[in-house]
């Protein structure tokens, strides 16, 4: 039994978790608070925790009400929905009602498992470093003795299909939105469920289109492999980032992206102005909480993706990728050693701030979605279809040639 | 303007189960399978529907090949109220008319019971009425827009305009009473007279929000792809179905017709200021977009105009001096039997009318807004008739949903400013 692999993949798993399950909640409280603030309003600021203070003379006084600025909003809401009657309409197909829900969440949680959000570590290095300088030698010794000096991958699954399972467990998305929309039985429902698998569908193929230049730049799909190929420098100041290779294209794979989460201004499955609230109109508690939830860690997902194959992956701005050293301090010759002004960093500093780096760039993106989810009007159906199929999907085919073309000319 | 203009009437009847009868059209040059078309029922309570209003679409697919709009879910017997009760008691069913412009139906009521007895309210009078009503129009185009924004996803400019809509019926409840139903006309004069601090107050409201606003929102969808994408081209009107089909108000001049009551036949003192009435060229949901936020500058024009005015006549009477209209000063009531007898004959039978008809239209935030009295001579009108805007312009909603998609219900809807209350009355 491989030990240490058991031990990484738990820590590997519960930060992926818990940053994702928590993103999920925080990020109803922030699309509230940041279209409150963009629409000069307060948001939310209700929800507070009374804590009781007992009294000397018995009794119990309460607290202030602690609101946190609204933070709590996302407890109350998942306490919410838990606790409402789960009530299943008489007219649905129990079954696949029932099933569907499922299949918003799961997808967009598997589809993290490939993007790297740290970059390699030494988990024994990086764990005697911390125990050592809290003096717990013994502690020290025993993960030295347990990881040794392996290395291991921050990422769940090291997978060298990487991108194509992205885009694999990526569209099982659309039996979510189908099956809640057949299964309802309901036109509303209906409705919602041919926007979403005709849109998610249309959508998926240039999707993959507009990321294949990068790849072709690449040579491999292993996301690994790319977020580490980001690392590099050009001309000694700027990152070799995705985004700098091929920006147009960062903005095409984002709207894809966008239109595959049906958010604004893509949400025609959903669009509450004309059905309701599209494919899931019938469901009510934790069900309906279940695709809320998918929708917004699929906003994480998809900052992740977006940073992990556009914008450097865990790579810190002005830090060099192999080395971990800043650029203007950099020679080849130190690395891999871990060298900042001359000065050797040591390997727990390096692994904080590469994932530090991941999240904060994940938190833009996340704000960013928001955003232009706040500012844009959304588009009508057949407009999604339009932009899709005649103008992106073009578009990213005539990049994928000339890049292809470019790449042979140049590199081959 | 003829008025045998040919129009369009759009599709054939087709009568379906539950007394719908649905407007058909069948797209040309194909052969057409009928039965991979669905019937879906939007309304009465639909989330987005403003008010409760019924339609019944046929889609294929996403096209709306047939429709019947079904008004009359809000329908309160206005008309008939008002033949129960005395001119007066009747204002505050005005109210909920259009309840985003309240005060225009309040004026727009006692106007008409004016004109029927022939009495000229005082300058004042007449000047803080215009006032009022281009603020109200003001909030009701705020709305209207607002809600047009909202429903093809702007959620921000809407929260925005309502924000400012909200700083005016503030102000407004300050001199009525009340945000909403504000029952501030009387007949002959008003309820009570605005300040000079009140007026100030609403001159910092235009400058300091609604220009501020006014000019975000040009800056956020103006040119904004999507939003033209959605607007453009959808729920267009043609010039001659709009005349044909009685379509008047920002509906109308969207289609470039400049038609406006307060122009062609002023009332109130709306000769003595100047202000432009804003046209459209293609009669569709942008060019009513822009009607608006510009009718929007000119209301804000005419208060403009009107402030100088208003504080030029300070102090005067806003009653008209006319025993058969007004009500005698309570210090004569109680030491004059002949203003006691007055005031109990007023309140007890109301105001009598001399006997005859009367219609008169204002300009409303939609539209032509007219009432319609006949009267017997007693204390109640033998009948009374509104002609509301949005339910006239409501009549060429087939000729903008059929062929459109199902996404443009709402926004068609939402440009149309059907208000429940005004359309089913």
């Amino acid at each position: 039994m491989d030990w240490a692999f058991l031990v990484v993949a738990i820590m590997n798993l519960s930060f992926v978790l818990g940053v994702l399950l928590n993103l999920g909640g925080v990020l109803t409280w922030v699309e509230r608070k940041q279209g409150a603030v963009m629409a000069n309003r307060i948001g939310a600021n209700r929800a507070y925790i009374p804590i009781p203070i007992p009294q000397k003379g018995g009794g119990v006084k309460w607290s202030k009400r602690f609101t946190v600025m609204g933070l709590w909003h996302g407890i109350a809401d998942g306490a919410k929905m838990i606790m409402k009657e789960d009530y299943t309409p008489p007219f649905v197909d129990k079954y696949i009602y029932n099933i569907a829900p499922w299949f918003a969440v799961v997808p967009v949680l598997v589809t993290f498992a490939v993007i790297p959000f740290g970059g390699p570590f030494q988990p024994g290095i990086m764990l005697s470093d911390v125990f050592g300088l809290v003096g717990a030698d013994f502690a020290s010794e025993w993960v030295m003795a347990l990881f040794g000096e392996r290395t291991f991958q921050m990422q769940l699954a090291d997978l060298n299909v990487g991108l194509l399972f992205v885009f694999a467990v990526g569209s099982t998305g659309i039996f979510s939105a189908a099956l809640a929309g057949w299964a309802s039985n309901n036109k509303y429902s209906l409705l919602g469920a041919l926007r979403s698998s005709s849109q998610m569908i249309s959508y998926e193929v240039f999707m993959g289109m507009a990321i294949l230049g990068l790849v072709v730049i690449y040579g491999t799909v292993d996301m690994n492999l790319i977020a580490q190929m980001q690392g590099d420098v050009w001309f000694g100041f700027l990152p070799k980032w995705g985004i700098f290779l091929q920006p147009h294209m960062f903005f095409i794979f984002m709207a894809a992206l966008m239109a595959e989460n049906k958010r604004v201004p893509f949400d025609m499955p959903e669009a509450e102005s004309e059905l309701v609230a599209g494919y899931f109109t019938e469901y009510s508690a934790m069900k309906m909480g279940l695709f809320m939830m998918a929708e917004f860690i699929e906003i994480a997902v998809i900052a992740g993706l977006l940073t992990a194959l556009f914008f450097g992956a865990y790579h810190v701005p002005g830090v060099h990728g192999a080395g971990d050293a800043f650029y203007w301090a950099a020679h080849p010759e130190l690395t891999p050693g871990n060298y900042v002004f001359g000065m050797e960093v040591p390997h727990v500093v390096v692994v904080v701030g590469r994932v530090g780096s991941f999240l904060a760039k994940l938190l833009f993106f996340c704000w960013f979605q928001i955003l232009i989810r706040w500012t844009l009007p959304k588009f009508r159906y057949d407009q999604i279809m339009r932009l899709g199929w005649k103008i992106l999907l073009p578009l990213s085919l005539v990049n994928l040639v000339l890049t292809a073309v470019v790449v042979l000319l140049i590199g081959g | 303007m003829s008025l045998d203009l040919p129009y369009s009437q759009g599709g054939e009847f087709v009568d379906l189960p539950h007394d719908i009868r649905l407007r058909r059209i069948y797209p040309e040059g194909e052969d057409y399978d009928l039965s991979a078309r669905t019937v879906l029922n939007v309304g009465p309570s639909h989330p987005a529907m403003h008010g409760t209003i019924r339609m019944v679409v046929e889609l294929d697919g996403e096209t709306i090949v047939g429709c019947d709009v079904i008004p009359g879910y809000l329908h309160r017997g206005f008309e008939k109220e008002c033949e129960a009760h005395t001119y007066h008691q009747a204002i505050p069913y005005t109210d909920r008319l259009n309840y985003c412009s309240p005060l225009i139906n309040n004026f727009a009521w006692v106007e008409t019971v004016e004109k029927m007895f022939g009495v000229e309210v005082p300058r004042r009078t007449q000047l803080i009425r215009m006032y009022l009503s281009e603020v109200s129009r003001i909030t009701d185009h705020l709305t209207c827009i607002g809600a047009a924004l909202m429903e093809v996803g702007a959620l921000t400019p809407f929260l925005w305009m309502i924000e400012v809509r909200d700083w005016y019926w503030e102000h407004i409840c300050r001199v009525t009473g009340a945000r909403l139903t504000q029952t501030y006309a009387r007949i002959g004069g008003l309820a009570r007279d605005v300040t000079d601090e009140w007026l100030d107050r609403c001159e910092q409201i235009n400058s300091e929000h609604l220009v501020k606003t006014l000019r975000d929102v040009h800056v956020l969808v103006d040119h904004n792809r999507i939003f033209i994408d959605r607007m453009r081209g959808v729920g267009v009107v043609s010039q001659k179905d709009a005349i044909s089909y009685g379509v008047t108000g920002p509906m109308l001049r969207s289609t470039g017709v400049g038609l406006d009551c307060r122009k062609y036949a002023p009332y109130e003192l709306y000769e003595e200021v100047s202000f432009d009435v804003p046209i459209g060229k293609y009669g569709d949901n942008y060019d009513r977009y822009f009607v608006r936020m510009r009718e929007m500058e000119e209301s804000m024009k005419i208060c403009r105009q009107l402030d100088p005015l208003i504080r030029a006549t300070n102090g005067e009477e806003i009653k008209v001096d006319d025993s058969r209209v007004s009500l005698p000063p309570k210090s004569e009531v109680y030491s004059n039997i002949e203003a006691l007898m007055n005031h109990f004959k007023l309140i007890m039978e109301g105001q009598r009318p001399p006997q005859g008809e009367c219609y008169h239209a204002v300009e409303g935030g939609n539209g032509e807004l007219g009432f319609y009295i006949v009267s017997d001579g007693t204390g109640r009108p033998y009948k009374a008739r509104c002609r509301p805007p949005s339910f006239v312009n409501m009549g060429s909603a087939h000729l903008q949903l059929l062929g459109a998609q199902v996404a443009d219900i709402v926004p068609i809807f939402g440009q149309i400013n059907m208000i429940g209350g005004e359309c089913d009355r």
